[in-house]
C-alpha cells in the first residue's frame, strides 16, 4: 500500500480535510495538484474546495518545498529589532526571494507573521530549530551548518 | 413570529427571517451588492449595513444576515448608517472603478470622489457566483482561493474547470459583470474561469445552442421525463425552435390536426 492510501484511509472516515493535508506535506513535503484531485474523488468534496482550503493556509504549499526550510518572524517585535534585513540578507545569500525554493531544493525561504516567542527576536527557525536574537553574523554562522 | 420595528414601523415577521427580509416586506430600500433572494446570506459587500439598537447599545450590522428579533429597533437612514455605507461603497469604487453596478450604487449613496488608491479589479469578491454554483447548480466548479488581499474567485490550479458545465448561472448573477460568457461556432467561452466547452447542435436549426456538459447534466436532474411530459428530445432542440414546435403542437391541440 503507497504512503498516500495510508493517509487518505486514515482520515476518510471523518472527512477531515484539514489532517489530511498535513500528514500530506508532512509526507511529501508539498500537495502535489494529482494527490489534491484524488483526495477530491476520494472524499467526494469538490475539487474547488480543497484547492481553495489548500490555498488558504500558509502552511499548505502546492509547490515543492527544499530539504529546510527557513522561516523568518516578521511579526511586530521581530520587525522592530531588525527581522527585514535578516529576510534581506537570507535572499541576497540564497538567490531567492521569500517563498521560493532554490534550485537545489534545498532551502525554502518564508516569513511568517508572528512565532509567538517575541521576547526572542528576531527570530529564525530552521526546519524546526528555532534560533533567536539572531543577528547578521550569528546567521552565517547558523547557516553554515545547513550549507554544508 | 417575533415582533420588531425598522424606521419606526412596526411589524411581525417570522423567526430566521433576516433584516432586509424584513425591510423589503416594509418597502425600506436597502442598498446590496452581494445579496440574491435564491442563495443563502452572506454578508461580503456591507453595503447593506443598517444600526441596530439593543437596549441601550448601538451597533452596525449587515442587515442580510442579522435575524429579526423580539423588540429589535432598526433604522436605516441615520447619519452614522450612510456614513458606513458610504465608506463601504467607496472602498468597493477604488478596487473596481470601472463597473457600472458599483459606479451606480456609489451615485445613489452620495459617493463621487474615492480618497483611495485605485484599483484596475473587476471583481468585488462578493461571492455570488462561487454560491450560485455550489447552492443552487451544485457543482462547486469555482471557488475562492488564497486569503486576505490576494483572496480571488477561479477554477482549481486556475486551469479550465473540468466540473463546470458552463450554465452561464454565475455570469447572471455577477453584479460587476467580470466574468464573460461567449458563444463561438462549436464553442463556448468562459474567459474569466479558462474554460472552454463544446456546444451541441440543434436538432431543427442546427445552430449550436448548449454546452455537451451542460445538456448530459440536466438529462442526469431530470429524472423522469414521462412524469413531466417532457419529450426526452426536447433537450436537444434550441429554445427557438421548442417554443415554435410547442405552439404548433398547441395549436393542433386546440383547433385540431389541421392547424395551421
Amino acid at each position: 500500500m503507497r504512503k498516500i492510501d495510508r493517509i487518505i484511509k486514515r482520515h476518510k472516515k471523518k472527512g477531515a480535510l484539514v489532517p489530511l493535508l498535513q500528514d500530506v506535506m508532512a509526507e511529501y513535503g508539498y500537495l502535489p495538484q494529482r494527490t489534491i484531485e484524488r483526495i477530491s474523488q476520494e472524499l467526494d468534496i469538490p475539487l474547488s474546495q480543497v484547492y481553495s482550503l489548500a490555498t488558504f493556509y500558509k502552511s499548505f504549499s502546492l509547490t515543492p518545498r527544499g530539504k529546510y526550510l527557513i522561516s523568518v518572524c516578521l511579526g511586530t517585535a521581530c520587525h522592530v529589532r531588525g527581522a527585514p534585513r535578516i529576510v534581506e540578507k537570507l535572499e541576497r545569500d540564497l538567490g531567492i526571494r521569500a517563498g521560493e525554493t532554490t534550485k537545489d531544493s534545498k532551502f525554502t525561504l518564508e516569513t511568517v507573521n508572528c512565532l509567538g516567542a517575541c521576547a526572542l527576536g528576531p527570530l529564525v527557525v530552521i526546519d524546526g530549530k528555532y534560533f533567536g536574537r539572531i543577528n547578521l553574523s550569528r546567521l552565517d554562522e547558523v547557516l553554515k551548518d545547513y550549507l554544508k | 413570529m417575533v415582533r420588531l420595528t425598522i424606521d419606526n414601523k412596526k411589524i411581525k415577521v417570522e423567526e430566521g427571517t433576516t433584516l432586509l427580509e424584513t425591510a423589503q416586506k416594509l418597502n425600506i430600500e436597502i442598498p446590496t451588492l452581494c445579496h440574491h433572494q435564491a442563495l443563502k446570506p452572506y454578508g461580503a459587500c456591507r453595503v447593506c449595513l443598517v444600526e441596530v439598537i439593543k437596549g441601550s447599545r448601538l451597533g452596525l450590522v449587515a442587515s442580510c444576515t442579522y435575524p429579526a428579533e423580539e423588540g429589535l429597533v432598526a433604522r436605516t437612514e441615520t447619519e452614522r448608517v450612510k456614513r458606513a455605507r458610504r465608506l463601504s461603497i467607496e472602498l468597493l469604487l477604488a478596487r473596481c472603478p470601472t463597473s457600472e453596478k458599483v459606479r451606480e450604487v456609489a451615485l445613489e449613496l452620495g459617493v463621487k470622489k474615492v480618497r483611495f488608491k485605485e484599483e484596475k479589479e473587476e471583481c468585488i469578491l462578493c461571492g455570488l457566483c462561487v454560491r450560485v454554483c455550489e447552492e443552487a447548480i451544485a457543482k462547486s466548479a469555482i471557488s475562492f482561493i488564497n486569503r486576505g488581499a490576494d483572496r480571488e474567485v477561479t477554477t482549481p490550479f486556475k486551469i479550465g474547470s473540468l466540473a463546470c458545465i458552463g450554465c452561464g448561472a454565475c455570469v447572471y448573477l455577477c453584479p460587476t459583470g467580470a466574468i464573460k460568457i461567449e458563444d463561438v461556432r462549436k464553442c463556448r467561452r468562459l474567459d474569466f474561469w479558462n474554460t472552454k466547452l463544446e456546444l451541441k447542435k440543434c436538432k431543427v436549426c442546427g445552430k449550436h445552442f448548449v454546452p455537451l456538459v451542460e445538456l448530459d447534466y440536466l438529462k442526469d436532474r431530470i429524472k423522469s421525463f414521462e412524469e413531466m411530459e417532457l419529450p426526452e428530445e426536447a433537450l436537444e432542440v434550441c429554445p427557438k425552435c421548442r417554443k415554435r414546435i410547442l405552439s404548433e403542437k398547441a395549436g393542433e391541440f386546440i383547433f385540431g390536426e389541421k392547424y395551421p
